[in-house]
């Protein structure tokens, strides 16, 4: 198990450094900096020699090899380097934004659990019967209607359905307040993205507990439960939910990895502060210090789940582990 | 998917010998919400062939005597800002949907494909370093490889086909990688090698067979899937751009900001994405249903 | 008109009835309240003297002090300009207009409780027109003609001038000289403003976070007395168009001081009525229509006339201020200037006849003098909606009408910037000039061959020697006379560039929001010292 383990680590080293290479130059590949972004972009006189010395003070006209080392040895050192339109650290750039993607995370993970089982148990158990059919149609619109869209029209029919019923339109805060200082106005915030995210990804989750369900019920012990005469709701909750978890427990921790850092459209649309935002935003402005932190966060958190799972799919069926 | 059991003979899901119509029928019973997809594809598919015959107007030219008029009997979805007409641009959009999905789709999973058959085939040190370019492609954000495209190919539909093809490919090598793995150790293929068979020979003749399921599988997802990014990047402004219509375009910019004194603007290139998209998915499902024995009733 | 609602044609009329602006008069003051508006860019770093945004002016400006700005009170003035830090109106210079005298208010303080004094104005002056290698300057060249700054004593300050310039009291007014203490520059060094903010400004920092909000207090020892009338104010960011529009209506802030299109005044007027006042106003911000003039065939001025003869401005003009943020046809200057070319004047100029027709058919026939009959080419644009890509799509539309074959290649801003200034691998370029103080002499200085941000790459040293005639003369007719003569070289005759139209700003804004006026810029009356709620109105 330990070799597994030890094994698994050093596989991520690789893809963590092909992240870092990839990164850096497909970012220096696309033309155009953030020196001229903020000096030119804002149709002011554009001094040449003043985006010159910009570039001068942000490294960027350093030798890529330079620019790389400056990069890699950062993990090393334990720092990260500051955002090159801020000026600010990028721990601290990131760090602010990283506790309402988490928080949105975990709420849109709840939503879509408490969408996605019951409806992938009576999918499968009902399976074949128009109830069947409604619940994959109705998972399946939540993967089809664009999260931009939809986004547009909550906010949109918030206000006039307020202001047709109490008189004034009202809309979700656009500003984000920790749920510790005042949670009825954050939740008012976060439940209207995390409704809309937590639908959308209970899709792939709905199925899953569907198909991993019909699995288990063709499973010799529970025949031998249901030849026994128990009650089909005992079998399906006592024997047959738990042998069917483990894929869907794998599916829905795989999802919120990526919810972290992965909610690029549903920030925009509602105005969240998070990781999402911030990463359009230093993508526009071609800040490649935070860019590069930002992808190399989405891709750690992404290997270590994998790891994760991976680790524990070894641990519960020793075949893995020695194949 | 990644046990042995997904090993199965592509024939073994014919179904048996009626007239075709019947046989259709039987599927439709079978699969209501596939039958329903595929009336969608279809329909799609004809009006984007058929675009410059059913649409009524050019949906490229701007009449600003008609701007943002409301759905009446000569515009039956309105027009935009431009006064083009909503219809034309959404039938015209369905082109470049389809256009970007299908070539996406079958771009992607067939270089998954390949690239998965040659990765479990050969093993050792080639199927350790592409299973780690698969990895980090894997892991890497759409956003910053479709920006990476646009900026330096330029925008423009071949240019998002790329960018949304490349995150496409390592998903499906990697299913397949693991349905080829199984086979691998099947001992015909042993047995074949000892014969003496090429390596190619041995490939396409026993392997790739034996991997159509998840391959198929994996484009049908693909299409509805390509559909829907192609959308988003052109919401995002880095996708397919003006004046060509795209409905991920139509939504963008001012359809957001007219969203309620013109609210056909923004509704109806939307409604048709989400249609697609769910006839797609439908398709999609009912053709995994048919193809994964795991799902299939017995 | 249908779209216009009698409700909107209403309040239209209130705004335009006291020139474009709101509010009655003085005594009215209502203090106390907290202002919430929205910021649709980002903040680079707090030093006003090193950035360019607006993302930078409207949540920062409040804590700073000018020497002088633009006058709150009447910021459609190109020309009415008074005191911040100085004493009684702005100085007429002496000796022969080369040097500027002002006497500097006493008992201001900055924030930490320093005293303010001439000595910190030098300061600040020094370091934006004389920075030492390595300090970044946005706006060094617009003090190209100043000299010195001297303090001969703690309540003077004295600039000197090398030539009289009727460019240097707009400079001066640039909303981005915030006035920062020596002390500050002298213990922490030129960078500490980028970071830390400690201003003398009517508003106090409170905190920032970041990508979603600036605080900000009132100042109890403000300068001018009374005010502010706010207890404090915060500014949203929400990069998205339609969120800062929703904001408004749901109240969540009470205005956007960028601007919005017209569709969105017209949805916020009909959703709330009286509740919602419209301010509008000509914007200093204008797109143009760059041809590349290292590329063939737009080295040759036949073709480059041909196009902007193609596009009908007029027309234009009606339509596109119904969908976008541009309304006003005008020449190289800022259209409601004395200096700018009247309606006469600018139908003279190429482009701009009102005869389509006539224009059209000159433009076919240059074009075939030039042996280009089916020219077809590629116009470069920036991917940002509000106007943009609205004005490309009508340039297109424009330039096929005239039977010309355009595409539109629409890129990142990133990209964008790279293929005007780096790579220069494009036919004809969407381009854009936006400036902050109306400052026609500096303004015009984009159609230069020679500028910085001027991208069609080539060399005209005959409009090089109009310029700089025109910088050195100092009365208004004579001056007037020569951008005419530069207005017809730039755009007709040699038609380096084509202006599309002027912008126009359009702020419908929560009625309950007193005091404040639109300017010709988003840059200008940002320091809200003299804004205040209406509480009866909320």
């Amino acid at each position: 198990m330990y070799k597994y383990i030890i094994k698994r680590v050093l596989l991520a080293i690789p893809t963590l450094f092909g992240a870092a290479l990839l990164v850096f130059f497909l970012l220096r590949a696309i033309p155009g900096d953030v020196c001229e972004i903020r000096l030119a972009g804002t149709g002011l006189y554009a001094d040449p020699a003043e985006i010159e010395l910009c570039r001068d003070k942000l490294g960027l006209n350093d030798p890529m090899i330079v620019q790389f080392w400056d990069f890699v040895s950062g993990y090393f050192t334990w720092d990260l380097g500051d955002s090159m339109w801020t000026g600010k650290p990028i721990t601290f750039e990131i760090g602010l934004r990283f506790k309402l993607s988490l928080q949105i995370a975990i709420m849109a993970t709840l939503v879509a659990i408490a969408i996605a089982i019951p409806l992938g148990i009576i999918s499968a158990v009902k399976q074949d019967t128009w109830m069947d059919y409604a619940v994959r149609a109705f998972s399946i619109a939540g993967i089809a209607i664009p999260s931009f869209w939809l986004g547009i029209i909550i906010i949109l029919g918030l206000l006039i359905v307020t202001q047709h019923w109490f008189g004034a339109p009202w809309m979700p805060p656009i500003d984000y307040v920790s749920p510790f200082e005042d949670p009825l106005r954050n939740m008012s915030q976060l439940i209207w993205p995390a409704v809309a995210t937590g639908y959308r990804y209970s899709a792939v989750a709905t199925r899953m507990t569907r198909s991993a369900l019909l699995e288990v019920l063709r499973e010799d012990y529970v025949r031998t439960a249901r030849s026994k005469g128990l009650m089909e709701r005992v079998i399906i909750n006592r024997h047959a939910l738990k042998n069917a978890l483990l894929p869907v427990v794998t599916i829905i921790a795989i999802e919120f990895a990526f919810l972290i850092g992965g909610l690029v459209v549903t920030e925009q649309v509602f105005n969240l502060n998070g990781l999402g935002k911030l990463f359009v935003e230093s993508v526009g402005a071609q800040d490649f210090n935070l860019t590069q932190q930002l992808v190399m966060l989405v891709v750690l958190i992404f290997v270590i789940t994998n790891l994760v799972v991976d680790i524990l799919y070894a641990w519960l069926d020793p075949r893995i582990r020695y194949s | 998917m990644s046990t042995p059991q997904a090993t199965i003979e592509f024939e073994d899901i014919e179904l048996p010998k009626k007239p075709i119509p019947a046989r259709i029928w039987d599927l439709c019973k079978r699969q209501p919400l596939g039958a329903f997809g595929a009336v969608v594809v279809i329909a799609m598919i004809i009006m984007a062939v058929f675009a410059n015959v059913v649409s009524p107007y050019d949906p490229e030219r701007a009449d600003f005597a008609n701007m943002l008029t409301a759905p009446n009997i000569d515009y039956w979805l309105g027009t935009d800002a431009f006064g083009r007409d909503i219809l034309t641009r959404i039938i015209y959009g369905a082109r470049t949907a389809l256009f970007v999905g299908f070539a996406c789709a079958f771009v992607g999973a067939t270089g998954g494909l390949v690239l998965g058959v040659a990765s479990a085939y050969f093993g050792g040190i080639f199927d350790l370093i592409v299973q780690r370019i698969v990895d980090v492609v894997m892991a890497f954000p759409l956003i910053i490889l479709a920006l990476a495209v646009v900026a330096t190919l330029g925008t423009g539909t071949e240019n998002v086909i790329i960018a949304i093809t490349i995150p496409f490919i390592p998903q499906c090598a990697r299913v397949v990688r693991s349905n080829a793995l199984a086979i691998r150790e099947i001992p015909y293929v042993d047995a074949a090698r000892a014969l003496g068979f090429s390596d190619s020979r041995i490939i396409l003749r026993h392997m790739v067979p034996n991997v159509m399921a998840p391959y198929l599988i994996m484009l049908t997802a693909f299409v509805g899937q390509a559909i829907l990014l192609e959308a988003s990047l052109s919401y995002l402004g880095m996708g397919v751009q003006e004046p060509t219509p795209a409905w991920g375009l139509m939504l963008q910019g001012g359809a957001e900001e007219f969203a309620e004194s013109a609210p056909w603007v923004p509704i109806f290139p939307g409604l048709a994405i989400t249609l697609a998209v769910f006839g797609f998915n439908l398709f999609g499902d009912a053709v995994r249903d048919l193809l994964d024995p795991k799902l299939r009733t017995r | 008109m249908k779209r216009f609602s009698p409700k909107l044609a209403a309040v239209a009329v209130l705004s335009c009835a006291f020139g474009l602006g709101v509010g009655g008069p003085a005594a009215a003051q209502e203090r106390g309240g907290v202002l919430n508006f929205v910021v649709g860019s980002k903040i680079p770093s707090y030093d006003g003297h090193r950035e360019t945004t607006f993302g930078m002016i409207h949540p920062i400006a409040p804590f700073y002090s000018l020497l002088i700005r633009v006058n709150p009170d009447n910021p459609q003035s190109a020309t009415d300009f008074v005191c911040d830090l100085c004493e009684g109106s702005v100085p007429k210079p002496t000796e022969g207009g080369t040097k500027y005298t002002f006497k500097i208010r006493s008992g201001v303080k900055f924030h930490d409780g320093a005293p303010l004094s001439s000595a910190d104005i030098k300061a600040t002056y020094d370091k934006i027109i004389f920075p030492p290698e390595g300090v970044p300057s946005a706006r060094k060249a617009f003090f190209k003609m100043v000299e010195s700054v001297e303090a001969p004593d703690s309540t003077t300050v004295v600039f000197k001038l090398k030539f009289p310039s009727g460019a240097f009291i707009p400079a001066l007014a640039t909303p981005f000289n915030f006035v920062y203490s020596k002390k500050d520059l002298d213990a922490h060094g030129y960078e500490w403003h980028g970071k830390n903010i400690n201003g003398s400004g009517p508003f106090v920092f409170v905190q920032h976070q970041p990508g979603s909000f600036v605080e900000g207090k009132r100042n109890g020892n403000y300068h001018h007395s009374g005010q502010p009338y706010l207890d404090g104010f915060k500014a949203i960011s929400a990069p998205k168009m339609a969120i800062r529009l929703n904001a408004i209506r749901g109240d969540r802030a009470a205005i956007e001081f960028r601007g919005f299109p017209p569709k969105a005044r017209d949805d916020l007027v009909n959703a709330l009525g009286d509740k919602i006042t419209v301010q509008e106003s000509d914007w200093n911000c204008v797109l143009l229509s760059t041809p590349n003039q290292m590329r063939e065939p737009f080295d040759d001025p036949r073709v480059r006339q041909a196009l902007t003869l193609s596009v009908d401005r007029w027309a234009g003009s009606k339509y596109l201020s119904e969908i976008a943020i541009v309304k006003t046809v005008g020449g190289v200057v800022f259209p409601n200037h004395p200096l700018a070319a009247n309606k006469d004047e600018l139908t003279q100029l190429a482009g701009y006849w009102t005869d389509l027709n006539k224009s059209r058919a000159r433009a076919t026939q240059l074009l075939k003098q030039a042996g280009h009959s089916d020219l077809k080419f590629e116009l470069n644009n920036r991917g940002v909606d509000q106007p943009y890509k609205v004005v490309g799509t009508w340039l297109i539309d424009q330039w096929r009408q005239a039977g010309l074959n355009v595409t539109q290649r629409v890129q990142p801003t990133p990209p964008f910037y790279a293929t005007l200034r780096k790579k220069k691998d494009f036919d004809v370029s969407v381009d854009f000039n936006c400036q902050s103080v109306i400052n026609p002499i500096a303004d015009i200085s984009k159609f230069l061959g020679s500028a910085g941000n001027n991208y069609g790459n080539y060399q005209d040293q005959v409009l090089e020697d109009i310029y700089n005639e025109l910088l050195q003369t100092g009365d208004e007719a004579g001056q007037r006379t020569l951008i005419r003569k530069y207005e017809k070289r730039a755009l007709d005759e040699m038609a380096h560039l084509g202006v599309t139209l002027w912008w126009y700003k359009i702020n419908p804004h929560r009625s309950y929001v007193k005091g404040w006026k639109i300017a010709p810029s988003h840059y200008l009356n940002q320091q809200l010292d003299n804004v205040w709620l209406d509480k009866s109105l909320m």
